[in-house]
């Protein structure tokens, strides 16, 4: 109810104004809102526009018929022969020729004296921006990694980069026994596995990955198409293949775990990791050869073959299709060379059903992968050659190979990359359907090298045939005989390798002494160096110098060999460790650093870093070297002629001796029988005269008369 | 005939002489030591050129006339001798160090 004055009604009303803020509920708010129910969607805009035109006025002459492409097939106006032949003989081209032909010949001589568009102030100068010291030429100690959980006592046998990852090093280790004490303690070392280890220059302590395998590995390699499948070679004879694919992302992330101390103050988190790292994977390998039908005694030296060529069973070269590294060669003490396949061979005959059942059982551990379970124990080579030296019973043992195109781990590192790369972003990795591969019809290459360098253990160099030829008595395929062999070393050859920059000039360290050689000279080495007073026991090219090579010998020195600086004896000796040198691998990184992984016999890597002077290559090195070696070869012919002409001077001598004595020969002959003759007419002589003297016969005396008369 | 066979081959000898063609005042080859589609194809483009070089040089002075034509490139020079009926053409690979 409202109350009210009653003289208030109908007052006059009065408006007052009020701060709307001040008073709350003074006032209501009707905010403005968009309301979709009422949006409108604009559908049509009225616009209007003008255009300017640019105008351009051409005008040409043409026929306004309907347009079509005209070709014109044309060819240029020649002479006859007649012709050529009358103009060649008419006196005005004779004259004009004989005006102009000294001006041309000026104009030649001149390029011939000198080029005038050279920047001779350019090329007189060495390159600029050196890193370091020019004046420091040693070898600089990075790091070295030694494997201080083995029992008994280690050598390094083979030490190899992996091809794609930074710092990453693989190294196989042997036993340090003789056979006689491999023998005695075989139940002992049965009990330890034997191991590639591989090393990262962030951990020396530890080994990232450990490769188990049946036996001692003596040689191993990457594939230079997958980086993550190893082939070994074990003592036993047998070929060993890993594949590590599972466990690349452990590897590759090596790097990380370089700055894990620091990481483990920061964050608690991290503390889990450096232990899941101390535990070092044992990766068990995927496949080894059959025993009965590979080697029989150790394997020396195993390479991939190049994903550029294959061949077939009788040696003959086809063209690779499948784009990936499938083919191995090893060669072994059991005087054989063998080619390996690594992909399923088709079975010459259907395997019964219970055979397969049989194999079916074999259990396989889970965490092996699958990629080789078709090689596993039944692995057969797929050519063996012998290297046989003609009737008698002692073959050639060989010790290393060289073949043609071996520069998979130079050039690996720039190929590898894109491969590898293209390798993960396909869906399927080649490795894994070795079946497709051989399903290719293959075209065979024509004309190409076969021949390959193989060194013996007793210092010989053979250069010889993979091909075999047709036995023309047996009809049976037979490896053919080498093409030249050469005994140089004083002990077994235990390097053949080729020059990363020239295709034919290979290096050979054997015994004490080392020696070059250049495919097709077959007359002898271009090099040889003269007996050290250590032994030399490994040997390895500069990768990126083409005259340095660096040799290890067996008290711990490296001899580094310049061939621009001297050829008689190394450039410089750098002592590393005290005991024999085993293996030499050098590997470039980038172009400021270049490391050389140093194995020893007491199975500790070393691991150096090559300073800039012995690195890189001064202008125009390449081009001198191989003047170098053509001097050599150029040198050889000259022997080779001096020695015929020597021979024939000789013939000629021996001749003309031999002429003198038949001379004094006859002479002495002709001498004596005329003495014998004066002799006799004396006899007769005196014999008339006793006997007229006696007065024996009347006859004689009108003889004697005549006799006398003709004295 | 002799003689200019002989005189040809004495150019020819030259070191680092890759080729060597006469050209007459047309364009045709009449003696060439290199095959036919590489002789026709540098008479053509050569004597076009030597046309060009000899016009610039009158033009600028009358009285003046093309003697000798060098063109260097990366790989070889060619050196054209421009006459009033023909044109010998010598390709030379010049020594580099």
């Amino acid at each position: 109810m409202i109350s009210r004055k009653r003289s208030e009604f109908g007052a006059r009303i009065k408006f007052s104004d009020q701060n709307a803020s001040s008073v709350k509920d003074a006032y209501i708010e009707c905010t403005a809102y968009p309301d979709k129910n009422f949006t409108l969607k604009q559908l049509e805009r009225d616009v209007g526009m003008q255009v300017v035109p640019q105008i351009k006025e051409t005008s040409t002459q043409t026929r306004w018929t309907c347009p079509q492409n005209a070709t014109t097939q044309y060819y240029p106006r020649e002479f006859l022969e007649e012709e050529k032949e009358a103009l060649g003989q008419s006196k005005t081209l004779t004259e004009f020729l004989n005006s102009v032909s000294t001006s041309v010949e000026i104009a030649l001589q001149q390029n011939e004296i000198m080029n005038t568009f050279i920047h001779d102030w350019k090329c007189l100068a060495e390159e600029e921006g050196t890193f370091g010291d020019k004046t420091d030429t040693h070898l600089k100690e990075y790091q070295s990694f030694t494997d201080l959980h083995s029992l008994t006592e280690k050598m390094i046998t083979c030490v190899s980069w992996h091809p794609v990852i930074y710092g990453l090093i693989a190294v196989s280790v042997a036993v340090r026994l003789s056979l006689e004490e491999r023998v005695h303690f075989s139940g002992k070392l049965l009990l330890q596995p034997s191991l590639i280890l591989f090393w990262s220059f962030s951990d020396p302590i530890h080994p990232q990955l450990m490769l188990e395998s049946p036996d001692d590995i003596f040689c191993f390699q990457f594939c230079p198409t997958d980086p993550n499948i190893i082939a070994g070679g074990c003592i036993n004879g047998q070929v060993v293949m890993w594949d590590i694919t599972a466990h690349a992302d452990r590897i590759e992330n090596i790097k990380a775990g370089g700055s894990r101390s620091k990481k483990v103050t920061l964050k608690p988190m991290f503390l889990l990791e450096p232990e899941s790292n101390k535990e070092a994977m044992y990766i068990r390998h995927c496949a080894v050869s059959s025993i009965e039908s590979g080697h029989r005694k150790v394997i020396t030296d195993i390479h991939w073959l190049p994903d550029t060529f294959e061949i077939n069973r009788l040696g003959n070269v086809f063209e690779n299709r499948s784009g990936i590294s499938c083919q191995l060669v090893t060669c072994s003490a059991d005087c054989t060379i063998c080619f390996w396949d690594i992909r399923p061979q088709k079975a010459l005959t259907p395997q019964p059903q219970a055979e397969k059942k049989k194999e079916e059982s074999i259990e396989i551990p889970f965490d092996i992968p699958t990629t080789f379970l078709h090689l596993d124990l039944s692995w057969k080579p797929l050519s063996k050659i012998k290297l046989s030296k003609g009737e008698t019973t002692l073959d050639h043992c060989p010790t290393k190979l060289s073949l043609s195109e071996d520069n998979l781990l130079f050039k690996a590192q720039g190929n590898c990359l894109s491969q590898s790369k293209a390798v993960k972003a396909g869906e399927m990795n080649p490795y894994q359907n070795l079946e497709n591969a051989l399903n290719n019809i293959l075209k065979p290459i024509d004309d190409f090298c076969t021949k390959f360098f193989v060194g013996t253990e007793e210092g010989e160099v053979i250069y010889t045939d993979w091909k075999m030829e047709k036995d023309p008595e047996t009809g049976r395929f037979m490896a053919k005989k080498p093409v030249s062999l050469y005994t140089v070393h004083d002990g077994a050859v235990h390097t053949v390798q080729r020059s990363p920059f020239y295709k034919d000039i290979i290096l050979t360290v054997g015994g004490w002494n080392v020696a070059i050689w250049k495919e097709g000279i077959m007359t002898g080495p271009l090099l040889q160096s003269c007996c050290a007073p250590k032994r030399y026991t490994s040997g390895h090219w500069s990768l990126t110098r083409p005259g340095v090579f660096y040799i290890g010998r067996e008290d711990g020195y490296i001899d580094i060999w310049d061939l621009l600086e001297k050829t008689h004896e190394p450039a410089q000796s750098q002592n590393i460790c005290i005991t024999m040198i085993m293996y030499i691998k050098p590997w470039t990184f980038s172009a400021k650093q270049q490391f050389i992984a140093i194995a020893d016999y007491y199975g500790t890597l070393h691991i150096l870093e090559i300073p800039w002077t012995l690195s890189h290559p001064s202008t125009n090195e390449v081009s001198s070297i191989s003047h170098y070696f053509e001097r050599e070869v150029k040198h050889l012919e000259y022997v080779e002629q001096r020695r015929i002409i020597r021979e024939q001077e000789k013939r000629e001598m021996e001749l003309e001796l031999e002429k003198k004595k038949v001379k004094t020969f006859q002479k002495s002959k002709e001498q004596l029988e005329a003495e014998l003759k004066m002799d006799y007419e004396s006899y007769l002589e005196l014999e008339k005269n006793i006997l007229s003297n006696l007065g024996l016969s009347k006859q004689k005396e009108s003889m004697s008369y005549f006799v006398s008369h003709y004295n | 005939m002799a003689e200019v066979e002989e005189t040809l081959k004495r150019i020819q000898s030259h070191k680092g002489v890759i080729g060597t063609m006469v050209v007459n005042a047309e364009g045709i080859p009449i003696r060439t030591t290199l095959d036919n589609s590489t002789t026709v194809q540098y008479a053509g483009l050569l004597h076009q050129l030597t046309m060009k070089a000899k016009s610039t040089v009158r033009d600028i002075d009358p009285q003046n006339d093309l003697t000798f034509l060098r063109i260097r490139s990366k790989k070889h020079e060619i050196m054209v001798a421009p006459d009033k009926e023909c044109l010998p053409i010598v390709i030379q690979n010049p020594c580099e160090q």
